[in-house]
């Protein structure tokens, strides 16, 4: 398995210290393969996720140690603008965050805009289109292009996120929980679309639902209290898992 | 469910009745009597401001009927020859006040993004408070602060400066002095600050933290984040704010006639005296010995008034969609 992002010795804390939120997390996420992260709530899991766009530190009084390398390079690395990083790792977050006073297309182009990057109109437009395309949003909403972004619902608001970050073409796609605002026909439709992403993106996803990671993922990280307690396939963590406390939790025991 | 009925039906339905009667009759009326209550104060609010504008109305029906309309466009305010208009003192306030504005604005909102962006906790507490303790300070203080310290200074360094790079302007010729509309304008400016720097202090802070976290996971830079989350997000409650500081200024008396040297006269150069509407009744209402003139002294009151009515009715307007548009966003 090529590994697009590692985690080494990963420890991330809240409150100053109080809390230590990740406790020597190492963790392999392979390339254009979706990884599912799963665990009951409070375990670490959005925390890990934001740690690898640098995400974690935008929290007032929270710290990390250890190393998280893109294509073996450390993110973390004295120096190195965060903004660079998020620019290759994209994040869609639990609730549909649309900017409100934006239209769709204008929600779509939003990072295009970003870093004195210059397209003109036409390029602009292209982009625009590839990536509802790519969240299976086109065909919805190509008729009214310029009303505003919070008039979809939340399903299709969720999608347009998704083509928000698709649109500056990111390595890497975070998703953090992003079905759990949504009804169960529109998680089916992002579900869809995590599986046609993957043939061109990198997918860590955080969810609550057990159900989703074992359709969705191709590898499965289950977290507890801060630990990563079990890594691997996800046929085999669902069906076989090595650790008392993942059969556990995936047999609804806790959790 | 069998036992329920019928224990209800052993029991004497009149002793139920009373007993379900006297409960609530007591408390229907207690909220009766706080619901009239609350009724009367509201409406005292609302007969004050219908009694003001009445005894405003009422006040200048003279001025009304011997000027009509040509009351607001007339320049001629001569009180020896009872003759009364009010543009003057119209374009004094708004004059000073966009003066005020184009300065309090940007240094609010710079001050605002600071204490709600970039200062550290401790500081941003720190600077808020003095910020809202400029508020707290008299305005009859400023006015004297502003003929002693700021009107001197102005005349000293600020006019001399503005008079030899755009003296080309009509705005900025003429001689310097220490009182006029520049140093009315800029002391209105410090004045509405606090007010418009700490409501956008609350905006920006009311902004969601997926908000901004959303144009961060975009790859924006805090600059950049602030442009797409932050400043849209709360743009009608910063113009809410600016128009708060604007209802400020247009109403701010007794340091504007300290400071804005009372002339009845439209100049266009900033450094010549001038009047606002509220400055011309504070000064001029002891000498209004005809019926006339403080007719039409009331008249300018009334004038005022409209003018700060439809501000914050505008205002309100702005705010009510800010809070829709945080309502819809939730969606």
């Amino acid at each position: 398995m090529a590994e697009k992002l590692v985690c080494r010795s990963l420890n991330a804390w809240f409150n100053h210290g109080q809390t230590h939120a990740l406790k020597d997390v190492n963790l392999g996420v392979g390339a254009k393969l979706v990884t599912a992260i799963i665990g009951p709530s409070g375990c670490g899991k959005s925390t890990l996720v934001r740690c690898l766009n640098r995400m974690h530190e935008e929290v007032p009084g929270t710290t990390i140690t250890g190393e998280v390398l893109l294509d073996n390079e450390n993110i973390y690395a004295p120096g190195l603008d965060p903004v660079r990083v998020r620019r290759r790792i994209g994040m869609v977050f639990q609730k549909p965050t649309p900017f409100p006073t934006m239209s769709i297309v204008e929600n779509v182009a939003a990072g295009l805009r970003l870093n004195s990057a210059n397209l003109s109109r036409a390029e602009r437009d292209e982009v625009v289109e590839r990536s509802l395309q790519q969240a299976a949003l086109w065909e919805e909403v190509k008729d009214r292009l310029n009303a505003p972004g919070i008039s979809l619902s939340g399903g299709q608001q969720q999608r347009l996120c998704v083509a928000r970050a698709l649109a500056v073409e990111p390595e890497v796609l975070l998703m953090d929980e992003p079905c759990s605002a949504l009804d169960p026909i529109s998680t089916a439709r992002i579900e869809e679309l995590l599986l046609e992403l993957k043939e061109s993106y990198t997918i860590v996803i955080v969810t609550h639902n057990m159900q989703q990671a074992a359709r969705t993922s191709d590898f499965t990280a289950f977290m507890y209290n801060g630990n990563l307690v079990e890594f691997g396939d996800t046929k085999q963590v669902f069906t076989n898992p090595s650790r008392p406390e993942t059969e556990d939790y995936i047999t609804g025991r806790f959790g | 469910m069998a036992n329920f009925y019928e224990a209800a039906a052993d029991k004497p339905a009149a002793e139920g009745r009373e007993s379900w009667r006297g409960r609530f009759g007591v408390q229907l009326f207690g909220d009766r009597l706080f619901a009239l209550i609350t009724l009367i104060l509201g409406l005292v609010i609302l007969s004050i401001l219908f009694g003001l504008t009445l005894a405003l109305v009422f006040g200048s029906t003279a001025s009304i009927h011997k000027f009509g309309l040509g009351f607001v466009v007339s320049t001629d305010w001569d009180p020896v020859n009872d003759q009364f208009g009010a543009l003057p003192f119209i374009y004094g306030t708004a004059i000073s006040s966009v003066i005020a504005l184009t300065i309090a604005v940007p240094l609010s909102l710079g001050a605002a993004l600071c204490l709600s962006e970039t200062a550290p906790e401790w500081l941003s507490r720190r600077i808020g408070f003095l910020v809202e303790l400029l508020a707290a300070i008299p305005s009859v203080v400023y006015g004297l602060w502003g003929i002693f310290v700021l009107g001197p200074w102005l005349r000293d360094h600020v006019e001399p400066v503005l008079g030899a790079y755009l003296g080309f302007l009509p705005l900025f010729k003429g001689p310097k002095v220490s009182v006029g509309m520049l140093a009315a304008g800029v002391l209105l400016a410090i004045m509405v600050l606090p007010y418009i720097a700490s409501v956008c202090t609350d905006v920006f802070r009311a902004v969601p933290r997926t908000q901004r976290e959303a144009a961060l996971a975009l790859g924006a830079t805090r600059w950049e984040m602030l442009q797409m989350a932050v400043l849209p997000y709360g743009r009608s409650g910063i113009i809410g704010a600016i128009i708060l500081g604007l209802g400020r200024a247009l109403g701010e008396t007794i340091a504007v006639a300290m400071v804005i040297g009372n002339s009845s006269e439209i100049a266009a150069s900033l450094f010549k005296p001038s009047s606002t509407l509220a400055s011309v009744i504070a000064n001029e209402f002891a000498e209004a010995t005809s019926r006339l003139y403080l007719s039409s002294l009331m008249e300018l009151g009334l004038v005022l008034l409209v003018l700060g009515l439809l501000l914050n009715v505008a205002a309100r307007v702005l705010v009510l969609g800010a809070i829709r548009g945080a309502a819809g966003e939730g969606r």
